[in-house]
């Protein structure tokens, strides 16, 4: 009722605007001033509906000023602008001296601030920045006020950017759906239904409502349509979600396989869990930050591609401790695995109270450079992160490059006959010592690149690596020693099957489901997904 | 096995080092803190009371994680959750012994008004009864430890293996009770008791009768894993540890042996995490955390895997350095740990007390 009232009285101002609007006169009709200072709600939206049609720029320095607080009302009949220090008459422009002190505030509810976005982005159409007209348009579409129709038009004539052109005709629909046309009416329904946003549901919704006895849209054939597109656009969204809900699935799968990678390859080595994994992911992480902060100060004109510095610094920071560690301690306690795993935790604290000592407790700040921030965006509700879809083409990478060192180079020849058979291998003149350092040197060089990825996505404190070393375990266990096969399938897997319970039960309900399946799942099969076949004796 | 039970527990020297330990821990420190005034030279404070009755629970702790570890060489890295387990169990009683004196007047703990619960959930029924309580303290983690660990132990899985699906274990339940759905006063746990079976908490009495408790539980923990160690089952368990294969071959299956001592060390831990609760006077899920399970290693590892006396040991040792440098200086504490860690696993795989035997019998030899 109260959108029909302002909406009549809005078509009333327009005409009173153009029967006493005249060209020479600079600023917005003293009317339209008036009602935005002492009107009501409704007015002052009708107002704003005005002002945003007219797109004058005149009107600017005014819609701040409401923005800001800084229109004031007095006496109920004049409008005054007041910046903290000095008054003035907003209308005329003449100063008030003194400072009058009957000013009453403008109250703006939430309505009244959605109207006064709108009317900014309608100003914003004219942008130059592409950016901007989209932010414009797209909160346009949402108020789907008629008045806004000539504008759109208007923008549409000048527009070249082919997605900007989109938005604005789905902005144009949404103005077009109360159009006395019936024809009109229902072009503008298609395109809302083709055009899958969430917000073009709520317009096309509104069509079916009940305005007392009568629908609001009064011809059943045009409600039919409408109803047809709401389907149409929420079977959209439900793709959407999946695919988004998949997305994030194979996200977090990505960052689990670069985690447990490094893992994989150190525990199917030696059959010892490297607890201080997770730290070493950290370390890459802070080296990651190390070489953005270098770059900055010593060279900004790379800044933008520290990334890509980073990645084999931290993979060779990260390396050289893990190296460091299997030479001073993990070395000499073969053969008495549960040892190791309690030495490489107290390994872990140290290198993470190192970290705290050096950096600070705090988390330090990694910043995406600008081709990594933003995403694409396939539908209405689904954006793909540039960062995310970077990490996963990067574990991609990271994969298929181990697994070229592992199946096509001599040292990856060595791996897997220690691996296998370490008694033999050693027989046979392969140095299982220095095999040993370099494959752990190698696992954990991946582990640092992990944590280059993870920069790129989380935070970056001394507790990052402590948060994924029970996962990076889970994918180990859950995949099997041996085979990189085991741990990506493991990966996929848990990424995916927890994002998509996530939806169902929420992100801790959805972790303990995980974690308990997995010690299901291991009574099953105790040696993992993918086992080496082969006869083993244990001990 | 002609010898008496006595003499095939402990032999004349240990027997009386337990009878001073009893006197000193059930007579002189009840005198020292209750009947010396305050500002004498010997008097004993409430704080000393507390911080000792803590370490003897993390003894007791270290004990249990001693006989599946060091005797029968399953590393735990989860028994932090059968600890919690056993302190949430009192901390229910303890909750509703508050009665209506909490913050909201109310019949209901705290937490459960500020969720807007209108009822007790099933599984705090009878939880007002302390006997129901401490059957639950026994029972609940029992049960989980002999479902699990039959699982567990039917598939064979053992090594790191085993160890790192218990830290799954308990890090799953750490993010089960850190949900304020769950039940257990979510992140803040349980906390603010005040009375327990009538008696203030708070009160000195109260806190030396706990401590006396404690005592005497550590020492009947004491004795209990000296007698499973000394007896056939034990000699099964130490062979369990050192050649699985061969004992199946024997003929034994180490099912019921393994799932046996398993489940009783997490009856103890549990039985340790009940005492813990009230003389503390807090339990959260921070108890359940993976790190938190792998001190307890720690503690066994420092003192020495294998001996019973090692873990008390291991456990004071650790507990009371701990106290003392998280005061001084916290930021190294973190190193320090690390590095025991470190060098007792590479220089001291028997810990403080294997190391001493060997020097001994060194020198018995060399005389």
């Amino acid at each position: 009722m109260t959108s029909l009232l302002a909406r009549l009285q809005t078509a009333a101002l327009v005409l009173a605007l153009g029967l006493c609007g005249s060209a020479t006169l600079a600023r917005p009709a003293p009317e339209l001033v008036l009602q935005l200072a002492t009107g009501d709600n409704d007015a002052r939206i009708a107002a704003l509906g005005t002002l945003a049609a007219s797109a004058d720029p005149d009107a600017l320095p005014l819609l701040e000023a409401l923005r800001d607080d800084a229109l004031k009302s007095r006496g109920g009949n004049q409008a005054v602008i007041y910046d903290g220090e000095t008054a003035r008459d907003a209308i005329t422009g003449k100063p008030l001296v003194p400072v009058p002190d009957d000013l009453e505030d403008v109250m703006t509810n939430n309505r009244v601030t959605v109207a006064l976005d709108a009317a900014f982005a309608a100003f914003d159409l004219a942008a130059p920045e592409r950016a901007t007209r989209l932010a414009a348009v797209r909160t346009l579409q949402e108020s789907g006020d008629p008045a806004l129709l000539p504008l759109l038009d208007k923008a549409l004539a000048t527009e070249k950017d082919p997605q900007v052109i989109d938005l604005l005709r789905v902005a144009q629909a949404g103005a077009r759906l109360h159009h006395p046309d019936r024809a009109t009416r229902l072009a503008a329904i298609e395109t809302l239904g083709g055009s899958g946003a969430p917000g073009a549901r709520a317009q096309l919704g509104s069509l079916l409502e009940k305005n007392g006895a009568s629908f609001v849209e009064a011809d059943a054939a045009v409600r039919e349509a409408a109803r047809k597109a709401i389907s149409h656009i929420d079977t959209w969204l439900e793709i959407g979600e999946i695919a988004g809900g998949l997305f994030t699935g194979v996200s977090l799968a990505s960052i689990l396989l670069l985690a447990a990678l490094g893992l994989a390859i150190t525990y199917g080595l030696m059959g010892v869990i490297n607890m201080a994994h997770g730290e070493l992911i950290m370390i890459g992480a802070y080296a990651t930050f190390l070489v953005q902060n270098l770059l900055r100060t010593h060279a900004p004109g790379l800044f933008e591609f520290y990334p890509l510095f980073a990645i084999p610094v931290a993979f060779l920071v990260s390396a050289l401790v893990g190296a460091t560690m299997e030479r001073l301690v993990i070395r000499h306690l073969y053969g008495r695995p549960l040892e190791t795993l309690l030495a490489t935790w107290g390994i872990s604290l140290v290198l993470i109270q190192g970290v705290r000592s050096l950096f600070g407790a705090q988390n330090v700040m990694v910043e995406n450079p600008a081709w990594l921030s933003g995403g694409v965006q396939v539908m209405s509700n689904l954006i793909l992160p540039w960062n995310r879809l970077a990490i996963i083409a990067f574990a991609i990478l990271v994969v298929m490059g181990m697994s070229l060192i592992l199946t096509r180079t001599r040292l990856g020849l060595f791996v897997r006959a220690v691996t296998q058979n370490r008694q033999m291998a050693g027989c046979v003149g392969v140095a299982t010592p220095r095999v040993d350092t370099l494959a752990f040197a190698l696992g954990s060089g991946v582990a640092g690149l992990a944590g280059c990825a993870l920069a790129q996505v989380g935070n970056v404190g001394p507790d990052l690596g402590q948060s994924y070393i029970i996962d990076s375990f889970m994918v180990v266990v859950l995949g099997g020693v041996g085979q990189l096969a085991g741990t990506v399938y493991a990966a996929l897997g848990l990424g995916v099957f927890n994002k998509l319970l996530e939806g169902v039960a929420g992100a801790v309900l959805a972790k303990i489901t995980v974690l308990v399946l997995i010690i299901v799942f291991i009574q099953k099969r105790p040696q993992g997904l993918f086992a080496v076949k082969g006869r083993f004796a244990d001990n | 096995m002609n010898k008496t039970l006595t003499a095939r527990l402990f032999g004349p020297k240990a027997w009386a080092a337990l009878l001073v330990f009893a006197a000193v821990t059930l007579v002189m420190v009840p005198v020292l803190n209750l009947a010396v005034p305050a500002d004498s030279a010997f008097h004993l404070s409430t704080y000393w009371v507390t911080l000792i009755g803590k370490i003897m629970c993390y003894a007791i702790v270290a004990l249990a994680m001693d006989l599946v570890w060091g005797y029968t060489g399953i590393l735990s890295l989860g028994h932090g959750i059968f600890f919690a387990l056993g302190g949430y169990g009192m901390g229910m009683y303890l909750m509703r012994a508050i009665g209506r004196e909490g913050n909201y007047q109310s019949d209901l703990p705290d937490f459960m008004v500020f969720l807007n619960w209108k009822t007790l959930p099933w599984y705090w029924q009878g939880t007002e009864h302390f006997l129901w309580a401490l059957a639950l303290v026994v029972l609940v983690p029992g049960l989980l430890a002999f479902v699990f660990g039959y699982f567990a132990f039917r598939s064979r899985i053992k090594g790191v293996y085993f160890s790192i699906i218990t830290q799954a274990l308990t890090y799953a339940a750490m993010l089960l009770f850190f949900r304020n759905e769950t039940g257990f006063g979510g992140n803040n746990g349980f906390t603010d008791f005040k009375r327990i079976l009538g008696f203030a908490i708070t009160a000195p009495e109260t806190r030396v009768v706990l401590f006396g408790l404690t005592a005497t539980a550590l020492m009947g923990a004491l004795l209990l894993g000296r007698f499973i160690v000394t007896s056939k089952l034990g000699r099964v368990l130490a062979a369990i540890r050192d050649a699985e294969s061969r004992v199946m071959f024997s003929g034994y299956n180490p099912l019921p042996y393994k799932l046996f001592i398993w489940t009783l060390s997490a009856v103890l831990c549990a039985i340790a995490g009940a005492l813990y609760v009230p003389q503390v006077g807090i339990i959260n899920p921070g108890e359940m955390s993976p790190a938190n399970s792998i001190e307890i290693a720690i503690w066994t590892a420092v003192g020495g895997r294998g001996t019973l006396i090692g873990p008390l040991i291991g456990a004071g040792l650790i507990n009371g350095v701990k106290s003392w440098f998280t005061v001084a200086f916290p930021e190294y504490w973190l190193y320090f740990l690390g590095l025991i860690f470190i060098l007792v696993t590479l220089w001291l795989p028997r810990g403080v007390v294997g190391q001493l035997q060997s020097w001994f019998s060194k020198k018995e030899k060399r005389a």
